[in-house]
């Protein structure tokens, strides 16, 4: 209980409003494998003093793919009604050519298939999972290059579990990704593992293996510039926990 | 044609256009689509140098002179190939289409390839269709664009029977080069449309065609590498690469090319400046004074040297045009041959043979 007199309600719904952003880093766009928030999707997050919380997001085009905007747009919502304080969750998806069809069927709990009858005819969890893959491909590169830098050979790397990697981010990342797959995450799991199976990568298949996880990440990376680019100029403006240091990072 | 430090370039652009999405060709009820998507090509156009952005009156309609002035007398083109978009559900007399291009293209004689398009599910009306664009704008290749919705299809692969068909018109009637979208797009709406495994089965079944995958496949550049390593007859349409990532990100232009030019080579790589999305002007400039840069990052990049660049910005595609190149602007020496010449009839585990 707060004491009497230091306007409790406003100083939770501050507290709330940034539990629910905190919430939505968990929310990645599933083709860039990033927050929506650190991306800027997120235009604000609030939540009102009966508990209502607000999700407005907004995407760097008109016709970005309804497929991943759907999935930002439902993960979004599951993630914000899981902040507790939070009553009913709204998300309002913003000036996009299939936002009242998305924001519609996110509110009433409909799977992708219901919201867009007659012009999708299945659930989105295999694109997820395909994109889940390059994920973990594109992460393998992140992880191997800098051992590649200090000197390590491409052999080497594959007699390499996971324990036996030094901890950093993007190893944890790594491994959190392959666990959402249902591949070893392990200490004891290879480090080089065909992201399809699981299994270990054989031996002569190592460089290409390591060749296949660069360009992957080549190519996710230079999307989301792509992707910053134009919601840059769409907007102008900054959004909820926009990290601008991985904008930056190639200017 | 563009000349720096004595070097001569011949410039073919490979992939324009000239549209009208201007208000008086939207379809009444549609008019939030054709604004739509205008403006998100607009948007593309934001990743360009600011001195080059148009407002968005001027991008929806330009004139001729603006295109011949922007293309030719200061983009440094010497002949461009017209990439038709048809978007007939949202644009009255379509965005840009065949005979929208050739109407304009024909009154400078010399100046411009005309593609056509199809869609296998025209059947065969569309055949018919092809055959007489083939006949009268002389088209050596055509745009297509398999993720289009059509009347509750919900897009359609090359390795489809009906598709087929058309291929092998293609071949009867002298198109040679088929340019696919893998690119950017909106429906299906449930699938990924950048799947590039039918444009692999037909590059194989049919060889005397080429396959110039536009964007590069681009969000997916590496399911494109790996197919464009096996097959000999595709190529890497460079149109979204050069324009929205030269300027706005440098270090990734840089990896993305290091990649295209580690697994499809130099010898497979064709400009297009995508105008008006993008003038050729700052395209054509910045690619001839483009170096790899330095760093761990780009160390085992292939580098690209003044030939290689020259078969990028016009020898590639004069090639597979037929287009005649003055002996002045021809190579004095092979470039860097990519992975698929070193490594071909490998098996794909064997492809690389180390770092």
């Amino acid at each position: 209980m707060l004491a009497p007199g230091v306007t409790p309600g406003l100083q939770v719904r501050a507290t709330l409003s940034a539990a629910v952003l905190a919430a939505l880093e968990s929310v990645r766009d599933p083709e860039l494998d990033e927050p929506v928030t650190s991306l800027g999707f997120v235009t604000s997050a609030t939540v009102s003093a009966a508990g209502e919380a607000t999700v407005r997001l907004r995407l760097p085009t008109y016709f970005c793919a309804p497929n991943f905007a759907f999935l930002m747009a439902a993960d979004a919502h599951d993630a914000t009604a899981a902040v507790p304080g939070v009553r009913s969750v709204q998300v309002v998806l913003e000036d996009h050519f299939a936002a009242a069809a998305i924001n519609g069927g996110v509110a009433a709990g409909e799977g992708f298939a219901s919201t867009f009858e007659g012009e999708a005819a299945g659930e989105l969890h295999q694109l997820r999972a395909g994109f889940l893959r390059k994920a973990v491909l594109a992460g393998t590169d992140q992880v191997c290059r800098p051992l590649l830098a200090a000197g390590a050979r491409s052999g080497r790397l594959r007699e390499l579990t996971l324990g036996q990697v030094p901890r950093s981010p993007a190893l944890d990342r790594l491994r959190r990704r392959r666990a959402e797959l249902g591949l070893p995450a392990g200490d004891d799991a290879p480090l080089l593992i065909d992201p399809q199976t699981g299994a270990a990568v054989r031996p002569e298949a190592v460089p290409l293996h390591l060749r296949k996880a660069r360009v992957t990440r080549v190519g996710m990376e230079a999307n989301a510039g792509i992707c910053r680019g134009m919601l840059r100029h769409r907007y102008g403006t900054q959004g909820q926990g926009e990290s601008t240091a991985v904008a930056e990072e190639d200017m | 044609m563009y000349e720096k430090n004595g070097e001569k370039y011949f410039v073919v652009d490979s992939h324009m256009h000239y549209w009208n999405a201007a208000p008086d060709n939207w379809v009444p009820g549609h008019e939030q689509y054709a604004k739509g998507w205008i403006e998100c090509f607009h948007a593309y156009q934001g990743l360009g140098p600011p001195q080059t952005h148009w407002p968005i009156e001027h991008f929806q309609k330009y004139s001729e002179d603006d295109l011949m002035k922007d293309v030719f007398t200061d983009g440094h083109v010497d002949v461009a190939i017209f990439q038709p978009t048809y978007l007939k559900e949202w644009y009255k007399e379509g965005f840009n289409t065949t005979e929208r291009n050739a109407t304009m293209g024909e009154r400078h004689p010399g100046k411009f390839v005309y593609n056509t398009r199809w869609d296998p599910r025209d059947g065969d009306e569309g055949l018919a269709m092809l055959r007489a664009n083939a006949e009268r704008y002389g088209s050596k290749g055509v745009k297509l664009y398999t993720a289009e919705w059509n009347n509750g299809s919900r897009g359609w692969k090359l390795t489809d029977p009906g598709a087929y068909r058309y291929l092998e018109a293609c071949q009867q009637l002298g198109i040679r080069n088929v340019h696919v979208h893998k690119g950017p797009t909106i429906w299906p709406l449930d699938k990924d449309a950048f799947d590039v495994s039918d444009v692999d089965h037909v590059a194989t079944d049919f060889p005397d065609l080429n396959f110039i995958v536009e964007h590069v496949g681009l969000p997916r550049i590496e399911d494109f590498c790996f197919m464009a390593t096996q097959e000999p007859n595709v190529y890497a349409g460079l149109a979204v690469v050069i324009g929205g990532l030269m300027h706005a990100r440098p270090r990734f232009f840089a990896k993305v090319m290091g990649e295209l030019l580690f697994w499809v080579g130099e010898d497979k790589m064709t400009f297009g400046s995508d105008y008006a999305i993008w003038e050729p002007k700052w395209q054509v400039e910045g690619l001839v004074d483009w170096e790899m840069p330095a760093g761990e990052e780009f160390a085992d990049y292939p580098k690209l040297g003044t030939e290689g660049k020259k078969k990028i910005l016009g020898l590639n595609a004069a090639k597979l045009y037929g287009i005649d190149v003055p002996a002045e602007y021809q190579l004095r020496e092979a470039g860097t041959p990519g992975a698929h010449e070193v490594l071909a009839g490998q098996p794909e585990e064997h492809a690389v043979s180390g770092e």
